[in-house]
């Protein structure tokens, strides 16, 4: 009896202390991810009568809402723009940041500082910078010869808008790049600068093959964030003009908290879960063609990232 | 890299435009902030005052309860604070110190949350919480704090993975219990991390718009960003004032940054590592 006792305590230590967080995931995550599914199959106003449609949200959504498609469409549109955009810009800033000249560390704490701004600071200060009667960019612009437009009233220019403020805070993604390049050895550019290499061979040749596992996590990470996008739009441009930026996050938000939708909004907002794995698993998938494998060392990492 | 002469002009050049890019929206926020409203309104631009308007910060912060914002905002942050590292310290030293069943299994979970879109759990956790009863109250965002957040959860256990297992068993050897060994031993050497958590946690929340805009619909519970974000609805013909507040809101992340930019850029970076 007594040795029973003892061997249970040995085995319920580590639980004591996990214990916080497998509650809170089951409260905060695994029951309302259950919950949501449930709904996604109700007529779930906030206040009223919930009843059971079964695929009839579902149904509607695919057949019937043309505002869906164009959401869709447009957020698919803004992760194409923005994903390589932010991508190749943090990469450029993180290997310039990585080179070891005076004064470089100013440099990478002023290209991360906007990533501590608010969301809502972000789009009141670019919402004026781009501003298009007073705006201070389009008065750059036009230094260079160039008509800037009015980028928030202008629905072919509104989603370049939302770009243009977005890559600013481009410095966690640049910071994730630059602790990979720091991580190259120095030995490999001494021996390619012995071997009369110049530096942009340098860079294609030893920075990005050996940086492919973090470029993979920065892919998806920036695909999932970009597709979910939602605090800039609703702040920025509300969706406008003439919904040219009514980003599907928008459509899911205003379908739950506006519309009182909630059943509907949780068939939407599980349909955008099921792409982003569908998509996470496919650019895992294709990392075995082109993401560089030392001995099967990147392969375990690319896998816990 | 070796740079000649001419590449390493270029590349101050290079390195100062892209910095105009990252700075020139502070400094044109806080140059419109202390400009008279007739004078922002101006094309072209002038680009600095022909009066300081220092007073506009004053007249702007007194013409909305922001107090009471302020003061949510900072109730939620301490108390997030105050749970994240009592809750994200205990859970990673579970999983990092200890072996028991299922244990791979539940950190992969653990890291598959980081990944689960917002949309997904904002709208039954919204039913949920008017279960609870925790609408249009502080608790949404306070509450969840203190059950971890994956990421920080993540980072510390990165840091206790390296270090031996003598450390524990001298302990224990000693005499000091489980408890003990956490507490006197592993919470000082996660302290570094738990500092990055804590500066983190501060600037994430103090930041955040969506939970607030969810969860609460009341004036007086209101946060610093939602309160903000109303008044620029409301105000849409006011920049002036507008951008007084937009300065308030960004000035505590930027200093909470500058006494954390060494941990942040070397510490964070060093975690993700691995």
């Amino acid at each position: 009896m007594k040795e029973l006792t003892k061997k249970k305590k040995i085995n319920f230590t580590p639980w004591i202390f996990i214990s916080p967080w497998i509650i809170g995931f089951l409260i905060f995550t695994a029951m309302p991810l259950l919950f949501s599914l449930i709904m996604s199959f109700f007529n779930w106003p906030v206040i009223g009568q919930k009843v059971f449609v079964g695929f009839q949200n579902y149904i509607t959504m695919f057949t019937k809402d043309a505002q869906f498609y164009k959401s869709l469409f447009i957020t698919l549109k803004f992760a194409l723009i923005f994903v390589p955009f932010n991508l190749i810009i943090a990469l450029i800033l993180a290997v310039m940041i990585s080179i070891p000249v005076r004064g470089v560390y100013a440099y990478r704490v002023i290209f991360y500082l906007p990533t501590v701004v608010s969301g809502v600071a972000v789009s009141i200060i670019w919402g004026w910078i781009l501003n298009g009667q007073y705006g201070v960019f389009n008065y750059i612009l036009s230094f260079i010869g160039i008509s800037g437009p009015d980028w928030l009233n202008n629905p072919s220019w509104a989603i370049v808008a939302i770009v243009i403020a977005g890559a600013w805070g481009v410095g966690t993604m640049m910071l994730i790049f630059y602790t990979a390049i720091k991580a190259i050895s120095k030995d490999l550019y001494e021996a390619a600068y012995i071997d009369g290499a110049s530096n942009v061979r340098s860079f294609f040749s030893i920075t990005l093959p050996l940086i492919t596992p973090t470029l993979l996590f920065n892919l998806v990470t920036s695909i999932i964030t970009s597709l979910q996008e939602i605090t800039l739009v609703l702040l920025l441009t509300n969706g406008g003009p003439m919904k040219s930026t009514y980003f599907y996050g928008l459509y899911v938000f205003n379908n739950a908290f506006v519309k009182n939708r909630l059943g509907y909004a949780c068939a939407n907002a599980w349909f955008m879960f099921l792409i982003i794995l569908l998509l996470t698993a496919l650019v895992f998938k294709s990392s075995d063609v082109w993401v560089y494998n030392a001995a099967g060392k990147n392969k375990k990492r690319s896998k816990t990232s | 890299m070796k740079l000649s002469k001419l590449e390493k002009t270029i590349f101050y050049i290079l390195l100062t435009a892209f910095s105009l890019y990252f700075l020139l929206p502070f400094v044109w926020m806080i140059l419109t902030a202390l400009k008279s409203e007739a004078e922002a309104y101006t094309f072209p631009p002038k680009f600095f005052p022909s009066v300081w308007h220092f007073d506009n910060f004053k007249a702007a912060w007194n013409s909305q309860p922001f107090g009471t914002y302020l003061a949510n905002s900072l109730i939620v942050a301490v108390l997030t604070t105050i749970g994240q590292i009592v809750s994200c310290s205990m859970v990673a030293y579970g999983f990092a110190r200890f072996n028991f069943k299922g244990k791979k299994v539940l950190f992969t979970l653990l890291l598959c949350t980081m990944m689960l879109p917002w949309d997904v759990t904002a709208i039954p956790l919204y039913m949920e919480f008017k279960i609870f009863g925790w609408i249009n109250t502080l608790k949404p965002l306070i509450v969840p704090a203190f059950f971890g957040s994956a990421y920080y959860i993540f980072l510390l256990h990165q840091s206790l993975t390296s270090i031996p297992r003598d450390f524990e068993e001298a302990a224990k050897i000693d005499g000091a219990n489980e408890f003990q060994v956490f507490t006197r031993i592993f919470l000082p050497i996660m302290r570094p991390v738990l500092n990055l958590i804590g500066v983190l946690n501060i600037i994430t929340v103090w930041n955040d718009y969506l939970g607030p805009l969810v969860f609460l619909n009341d004036r007086s519970k209101y946060t610093l960003a939602l309160g903000l974000a109303a008044f620029k609805g409301v105000h849409t013909q006011q920049i002036v004032p507008t951008m007084a507040i937009t300065v308030v809101m960004v000035i505590p992340p930027l200093i909470a940054f500058g006494f954390a930019q060494k941990y942040i850029i070397e510490g964070m970076s060093g975690a993700i590592k691995e």
